[in-house]
């Protein structure tokens, strides 16, 4: 039988504030342990937390980027429950009123399709502590208590573990637009836990739920979703029953791992947080943060596509970092030639390829743009060959010398000089009678291995454009 | 609204309430009324009353996101049980 995933994703999110969500402590991860902490992030009693400004402003603008409705009203609740990281014994949160619901974001398939995710809300909540376990007691360190957070919570829309990872990756490329949070998973300010069950394909009613948490990558939650796909499918396959639970990535094992919680269905006893005042959030407070959006991922990609006659795929790379489009886009803007397709491909080609095997990304490459530009402008006037301007490329990055000086450097300018050219083409000729043959014949590949040999004959300096003139003419 | 002695039991250990048998079997009459007596407001026509979430006519109460001086750990840890360094220790709980 076959059987349909069914991924809904829960990302917590640590906004980049100056302060703590109810008190003015500084955020700063640097710092010793419990030196950001005041009697209100302590849970003192008779402490009056008020809320960040800033937060609100944050929280409003990644709501509005979700394409979610904001609440009129909206209130802080208490979610009451002991754990030694959470000093009031209760977490400062939203139940029924959340900051906003029913949101969407756009994923694309491998084919560039795109599929609607539900955003089920996005509400207000604070960070609690930061546990270290020891072999006989546990030390907990408040710094971390406090900061605001976002929850984001996906319907159960993801139908693999690859849409889950491109929701991630589309959630995070908005995120850093916003510039409203570091989105940095192994530091822990935007942590993912994952629901996954499985249905025969066509069925209506959901399987049983299965909680994955642990994962410290977005590729950690591909992964835990994959593994958890496969046991599932055996469990199913094999005719077997499993009760809702909890299990741990495990990624050294590569597998997940049951947490045996013995505690029942949890009782949070939430209810409205006396301490804080709602928040009216009307209309002229929205269009305000609304106009003030900067122009997100997908808004960009299109205004490329417009503007420069990009494909979609091509523009979709472009886009997805904040900084590598405006990279992309300054160079695009100082490129003088009409066609924008031809830097594109030097952006998306030679200069990705760059960055990767530099481990850095396409911003962060140290290269003097109007050079680049000097050098597309050689090849185009072919004074040297597309591989040799590859080659100056990474020269040019490792030494940021000059296009000009590079060519010298390396004797690299392409020969078009015919007379020179044409003592090769009689060698290679000679060489290579079967070929010769086999073009006369009407083999038209055999005319590129002859283009081939003379381009070997000159340490791919010759001008193949011209070359294949020669040879033709002297062939035909 | 009735309560049993099992719900008591259930939100004392909630609570980290220790009861004694006597205790328990007292608190469970005593919250029986106090719930009794606030059911009376279910006879009310409360229709057209706004849920209320606060008490106070006030909202959207922000502060700038200035930070202040935080307390030094020496100072946050005064009133530590147990301490270790400079982090609150605590006996060992993993959920
Ligand atoms: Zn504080």
């Amino acid at each position: 039988m076959n059987y349909q995933t069914v991924i809904g994703l829960e990302v917590h999110l640590q906004l980049k504030t100056k302060t703590k969500a109810f008190c003015g402590c500084a955020i700063d991860f640097g710092k010793a342990p419990n030196s950001g902490t005041c009697p209100v992030c302590l849970g003192f009693p008779g402490t009056l937390p008020v809320y960040n400004k800033e937060a609100l402003n944050s929280a409003i603008k990644v709501a509005l980027a979700f394409n979610c409705q904001i609440q009129e009203h909206t209130k802080f609740d208490r979610k009451n429950y002991f754990y030694p990281d959470l000093p009031k014994n209760y977490q400062i949160s939203q139940f029924d009123l959340p900051l906003s619901r029913n949101g969407h974001l756009i994923i694309f398939d491998q084919e560039h399709q795109p599929k609607r995710i539900g955003i089920t809300r996005i509400h207000l909540e604070e960070d609690a502590g930061k546990l270290i376990h020891e072999a006989d007691s546990s030390l907990v360190d408040f710094n971390r208590t406090g900061i605001p957070l976002l929850e984001i919570v996906s319907e159960p829309d993801l139908n693999s573990p690859q849409e889950a990872f491109d929701y991630l990756s589309s959630l995070k490329s908005i995120l850093e637009y916003l510039d409203v949070s570091d989105c940095d998973m192994e530091k822990g300010s935007l942590r993912c836990d994952a629901n996954i069950s499985l249905r025969p394909q066509g069925a209506k009613e959901l399987g049983v739920k299965t909680e994955l948490k642990n994962m410290n990558s977005f590729k950690g939650v591909k992964d835990a979703l994959t593994f958890e796909v496969k046991r599932q499918t055996e469990l199913l396959q094999a005719g077997q029953n499993w009760q809702q639970e909890t299990r741990l990535w495990d990624v050294q094992k590569g597998i997940t791992v049951s947490m045996r919680s013995k505690e029942g269905a949890k009782d949070y006893r939430y209810f409205p947080d006396p301490d804080l005042a709602v928040f009216i959030i009307n209309t002229p407070m929205i269009s305000k943060i609304k106009a003030g959006l900067p122009e997100l991922p997908q808004e960009k990609m299109r205004r490329f596509m417009r503007d420069y006659s990009l494909s979609e795929p091509d523009a979709k790379i472009l886009v997805s970092s904040k900084n590598d489009a405006r990279f992309a886009e300054d160079c695009i803007n100082r490129y003088p030639g009409k066609d924008k397709k031809n830097i594109v491909n030097w952006l998306i080609g030679p200069l990705l390829s760059e960055a990767n095997s530099r481990k850095l990304e396409l911003h962060e490459l140290d290269l003097d743009k109007n050079e680049l530009i000097n050098l597309i402008g050689f090849v185009q006037r072919q004074e040297i060959s597309l591989l040799s301007a590859k080659t100056i490329l990474t020269r040019m990055i490792d030494s940021r010398k000059s296009a000009q000086t590079l060519i010298t450097e390396g004797n690299l300018l392409q020969i078009s000089d015919t007379a020179q050219l044409e003592q090769v083409i009689a060698a290679v000729i000679r060489e290579n009678e079967k070929s010769v043959a086999d073009f006369k014949a009407g083999k038209t590949n055999a005319l590129m291995f002859l283009v081939g040999q003379v381009m070997k004959k000159s340490a791919g300096k010759a001008n193949p454009k011209v070359v294949t003139d020669l040879i033709k003419r002297r062939l035909v | 609204m009735s309560i049993d002695q099992e719900t008591v039991k259930h939100i004392a250990h909630l609570s980290r309430i220790e009861l004694q048998p006597k205790e328990l079997e007292k608190l469970s009459g005593q919250l029986h009324d106090i719930l009794g007596f606030i059911d009376k407001i279910s006879s009310l026509d409360i229709d057209k009353v706004e849920p209320t979430s606060h008490i106070l006519p006030i909202s959207n109460v922000l502060r700038e996101d200035t930070p202040h001086v935080s307390l030094s750990p020496e100072k946050a840890l005064e009133n530590a049980p147990s301490r270790k360094g400079e982090f609150f220790s605590v006996p060992k709980i993993i959920e």
